[in-house]
């Protein structure tokens, strides 16, 4: 067991030169070389396994060979067809769960192509170009309202604006993006990469976002519904999972999705507050982050704690072992019971070793403590259902209910991304959920139009 | 233990992997660097008359065809003949000579077609101690337009008679190195035994444009804005040379002429093939340019070990015996029926198999079975044509194997053992029925 620190919390714990090398790009961009030599290693699989396993459908194999014929703008505009977030999904796929798993080379003993990192290199290089632009269709004359602008909006409202409908996404934020702004690890998207993206998003015309206006009280559903043709609901997740342990109101506990944010939007990285030991609690795709944002932001200890097995993380292998790699260690089997404070401030953190009974997770009776002078919750994210409150909305869950369409229960209402059912809490899925939906509010329209 | 010192038409050298005449065979350094590296033999690079030598670009003269990784798959030049005087490569050539009395050095010559130009050089190359001559009648780029190299190579009379101007004027062996530039390469070779040659080396390189700068719109590489047809060499050729030799080695008339071959010659097993198909040593260009002389080694160490493996002690073992086994297509086996096999534990399901055979053959491999992506090969439609296994990723994954009974449900016929050829077929119209 770590002994209590004294050092407790401090920012500004680097050199402005560790700040920069320790947020530099995760993998960084493929020189033109080693693209064409990557490319070259594509079978061109007909009927591609990666391309079914592309939530997109991105046409992996025809892209990549437009990469190996030398013309990456053609190939970014086979990935923008399917999927215009392409650039960003490109940076923070879990490819080695998506396509990479699937490429037929692992059948095969080797490295699957790195179809994330050649998606990069087109997809880069367009948006130095401009080569790809995309154009309307003829003024439809219909309106419809999305609510939220992070990835589902963001897709859903080009593929709209495409067929000639005009766009209105009522963002509750200062900034557009939704988690490419706030919540992916500031590693895998720099260089303010999701303002570029949503810039080339939005370069199509057609398209308005009201900043600042939340749905709610001030902006109810019915409304929406009432003064547009259509709306799209894309507004994520925007509450969080308490631990609801005592002593979880402690200065120095805190939520990690709120953290990121603050480093995301962060000016100056060593202005952020950063433990001497860390503990993060969860075991997904945030508490991965987290761990390893705070381990290069100059924490010393970091310990991630799950309450289950390796097998059972959200995070894939591939996560998992980056967080390894940057000195953080996971702790499985272990909840915790309760936070130490000294003087206001987080010390300890107490925990409970756990175990599966008959399929059921229960306490062993065996307790620990760990040190802590910051604990960062990362246990999950809910929806904010009291901005849906009075819209009779079905929910399922705590999350909205769709049918294949990504249609709710009422009657020109669709909704995508993380805030369903069977959301996947991904980019690249809310990108899809956003051309679902997109193309079942076009058929909508037209239908309606005439 | 396996022997692979070779006798070529009475010219010892130590292993059968010569230099062909080309840069690396420029000049005394490289000789004496390629020498020392382990090689058996150099043809001198090709050497002009006395007098001014030619000149040559000062642009870019190699252009290449790449393949994955970069890795050099043909390579395109327009170099000409040795551009240093006469004099001083003679001087080298005595020297080097004198220095490694064990290796073959062979001098490549190319002057006029006139009798007088070859009795003015072949006296003065005697004096060097050569091993013999290789007349060049294949470059075909700059030199073929001043009416040599390929100009007289490409008429088989004229092949005749310089080799046996140089027969006459010359005591050693005599090598006719021919072009490829030529529609049936047996005509140049017929007429280089009746001229009196001792042996023919092949292929010189082929007239090819490598590439096309877009941008400039000119052949590429170009000079100033302009590029000119080139000679092409390297692995890419390795087939068509293949086939030259074994049409000479093949024909009545020139069955016992030697050979040595040269073209896209890269590793031991590259030379080996060509002395299955009758060939007495080989030389090497490209290659060497790609890698530099080092390679040797892995061809000399390769060669022995595959000739150990088979039990064979010299070349001579092993030298021609896939010849009798090419045959005109009419003489192949009719009745030899054959289909495509996948190993399903091999099978990465890439799909390539099915969709060429789909898209542009037979319609034979399936792409899902029972709802599963399943590649399998319907006998009925397979016509055992072997595309599928050429494109398919994994090594021995699909094989073609042989039907040697039943019925062959493509075409409902009975497997007939007995072997029966295009020429006695029913429908043949020639065949006697
Ligand atoms: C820390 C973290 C790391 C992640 N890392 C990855 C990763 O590496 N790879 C990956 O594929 N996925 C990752 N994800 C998941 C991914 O970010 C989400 O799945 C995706 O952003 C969901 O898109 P969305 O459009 O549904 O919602 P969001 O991105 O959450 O966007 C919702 C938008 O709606 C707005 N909004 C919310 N409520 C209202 C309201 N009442 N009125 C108006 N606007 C509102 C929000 O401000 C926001 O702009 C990560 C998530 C987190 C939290
Ligand atoms: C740059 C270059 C220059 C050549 N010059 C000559 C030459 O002077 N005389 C000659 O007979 N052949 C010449 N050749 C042809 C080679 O000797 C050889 O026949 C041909 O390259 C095919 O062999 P490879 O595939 O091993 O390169 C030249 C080839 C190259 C690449
Ligand atoms: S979007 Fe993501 S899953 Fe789809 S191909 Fe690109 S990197 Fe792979
Ligand atoms: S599975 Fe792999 S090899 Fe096949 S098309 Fe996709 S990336 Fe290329
Ligand atoms: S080409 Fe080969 S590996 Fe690919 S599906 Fe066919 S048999 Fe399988």
């Amino acid at each position: 067991m770590a002994e209590i620190s004294t050092t407790g919390v401090a920012a500004g714990r680097l050199s402005a030169r560790e700040y920069v090398d320790n947020f530099s790009d995760l993998h960084p961009p493929l020189a033109k070389n080693k693209a064409r030599t990557e490319a070259d290693r594509c079978y061109f699989c007909h009927d591609a396994p990666c391309m079914d396993a592309c939530p997109t459908s991105i046409d992996i194999p025809l892209f990549i060979r437009q990469i190996a014929a030398d013309t990456p703008d053609g190939a970014a505009e086979t990935i923008f067809t399917s999927n215009i977030l392409g650039g960003m999904c490109a940076r923070v796929c879990p490819t080695e769960t998506l396509c990479e798993e699937v490429c037929v080379h692992v059948a095969q003993g080797n490295l699957p192509v790195k179809i994330g990192e050649l998606q990069r290199y087109a997809t880069d290089h367009a948006m130095t170009s401009g080569a790809v632009t995309f154009a309307r269709a003829a003024d439809t004359d219909k309106h419809v309202a999305i609510v939220g602008a992070g990835p589902a909006g963001l897709a859903c409202a080009h593929r709209l604006s495409q067929a000639g409908h005009k766009v209105t996404i009522f963002e509750a934020n200062e900034k557009p993006g939704g988690l490419n702004e706030y919540g992916l690890a500031a590693y895998k998207t720099t260089n303010d990469f999701a303002q570029s993206e949503v810039a080339f998003v939005l370069s199509i015309g057609g398209i308005d976002i009201e900043y600042g206006k939340a749905l709610g009280a001030d902006l109810p559903l019915d409304d929406l519904a009432k003064n547009h043709d259509a709306v799209f609901l894309s507004l994520g997740l925007a509450a969080t999972n308490g631990l609801g342990i005592a002593g979880d109101d402690l200065d120095g506990v805190k939520d990690a999705v709120e953290y990121i944010a603050e480093l995301r939007q962060a000016d100056d990285l060593a202005t952020l507050p950063v433990g001497q030991n860390v503990v993060v609690i969860g075991g997904g795709m945030t508490a991965i982050d987290i761990a390893v944002q705070i381990k290069r932001l100059g924490a010393r200890n970091v310990t991630m704690v799950y309450r289950r097995g390796p097998e059972q993380m959200g995070a894939s292998d591939f996560e998992q072992e980056l967080a390894l790699i940057n000195g953080v260690t996971i702790s499985h089997w272990a909840m915790p019971t309760a936070i130490i404070g000294d003087n206001g401030q987080v010390a300890a953190i107490d925990f409970e070793r756990t175990q599966l009974e008959g399929g059921k997770l229960k306490g062993t009776g065996e307790a620990f403590t760990l040190a802590a002078n910051q604990v960062f919750s990362a246990i999950g994210q809910v929806l904010d259902a009291s901005s849906l409150a009075d819209s009779g909305l079905a929910l399922e869950g705590r999350r909205i209910t769709v049918n294949e369409d990504r249609k709710t229960s009422l009657g020109n209402v669709w909704a995508g991304g993380d805030c369903v059912v069977g959301g996947q809490n991904l980019t690249v899925s809310s990108v899809d959920d956003g051309n679902v939906a997109a193309a079942a509010i076009n058929a909508f329209l037209t239908g309606k139009g005439e | 233990m396996v022997d692979l010192r070779s006798n070529f038409i009475g010219i010892a050298s130590p292993n059968p992997f010569w230099l062909a005449s080309a840069p690396p065979t420029d000049k005394a350094y490289n000789v004496e660097r390629a020498f020392e590296a382990g090689w058996g033999g150099v043809v001198w690079k090709t050497l002009g008359e006395a007098g001014p030598p030619v000149v040559n670009v000062n642009g870019p003269r190699y252009g290449a065809w790449h393949g994955d990784n970069r890795r050099l798959m043909g390579l395109n030049n327009i170099e000409l003949i040795t551009d240093r005087s006469l004099d001083i490569n003679l001087e080298e050539i005595t020297q080097v000579k004198q220095n490694w009395p064990d290796r073959a050095l062979i001098v490549s010559i190319m002057v006029p077609c006139e009798e007088e130009a070859w009795q003015k050089i072949l006296p003065l190359v005697a004096q060097t101690g050569a091993d013999g001559i290789e007349l060049n009648f294949g470059c075909p780029h700059g030199m073929s337009e001043r009416g040599m190299g390929a100009a007289v190579g490409q008429v088989p009379e004229y092949v005749g008679m310089v080799a046996k101007w140089c027969k006459e004027n010359y005591d050693k062996p005599v090598i006719v190195k021919l072009t490829p530039n030529i529609t049936d390469i047996r005509q140049p070779a017929r007429s280089a035994q009746q001229g009196g040659a001792d042996a023919v080396s092949l292929i010189n390189t082929i007239n090819s444009i490598i590439a096309v700068d877009l941008d400039a719109m000119a052949p590429s590489p170009h000079t100033d804005g302009k590029g000119s047809h080139g000679g092409y060499c390297g692995p890419a050729v390795k087939p068509i040379a293949l086939n030259m030799v074994a049409e000479i080695a093949r024909d009545e008339q020139t069955a016992q002429l030697p050979i040595s071959a040269i073209g896209g010659i890269q590793t031991w097993r590259d030379a080996a093939e060509f002395i299955a198909l009758g060939a007495g040593n080989v030389q090497v260009c490209t290659a060497a340019m790609t890698y530099g002389f080092k390679i040797v080694e892995e061809m000399i160490d390769g060669l022995s070990r595959w000739m150990d493996e088979k039990g064979y002690d010299s070349i001579e073992d092993f030298r021609g015996m896939a010849v009798p086994n090419v045959v005109n297509w009419e003489r192949l086996n009719l009745n030899f029926i054959t289909k495509a096999v996948i190993d399903q534990d091999k099978c990465i399901k890439c799909g390539r198999c099915h969709i060429v055979c789909e898209d542009t053959s037979h319609q034979a491999i399936s792409l899902e079975v029972n709802g599963e992506r399943k590649f399998e090969v319907n006998d009925d439609e397979c016509v055992g044509c072997n595309l599928c296994v050429n494109v398919c990723p994994v090594e021995d994954c699909i094989t073609l194997e042989q039907m040697t009974k039943g019925t062959d449900p493509r075409t409902g016929k009975t497997i007939d053992p007995k072997y029966a050829n295009w020429t006695t077929h029913p429908n043949n119209p020639g065949s006697c029925g």
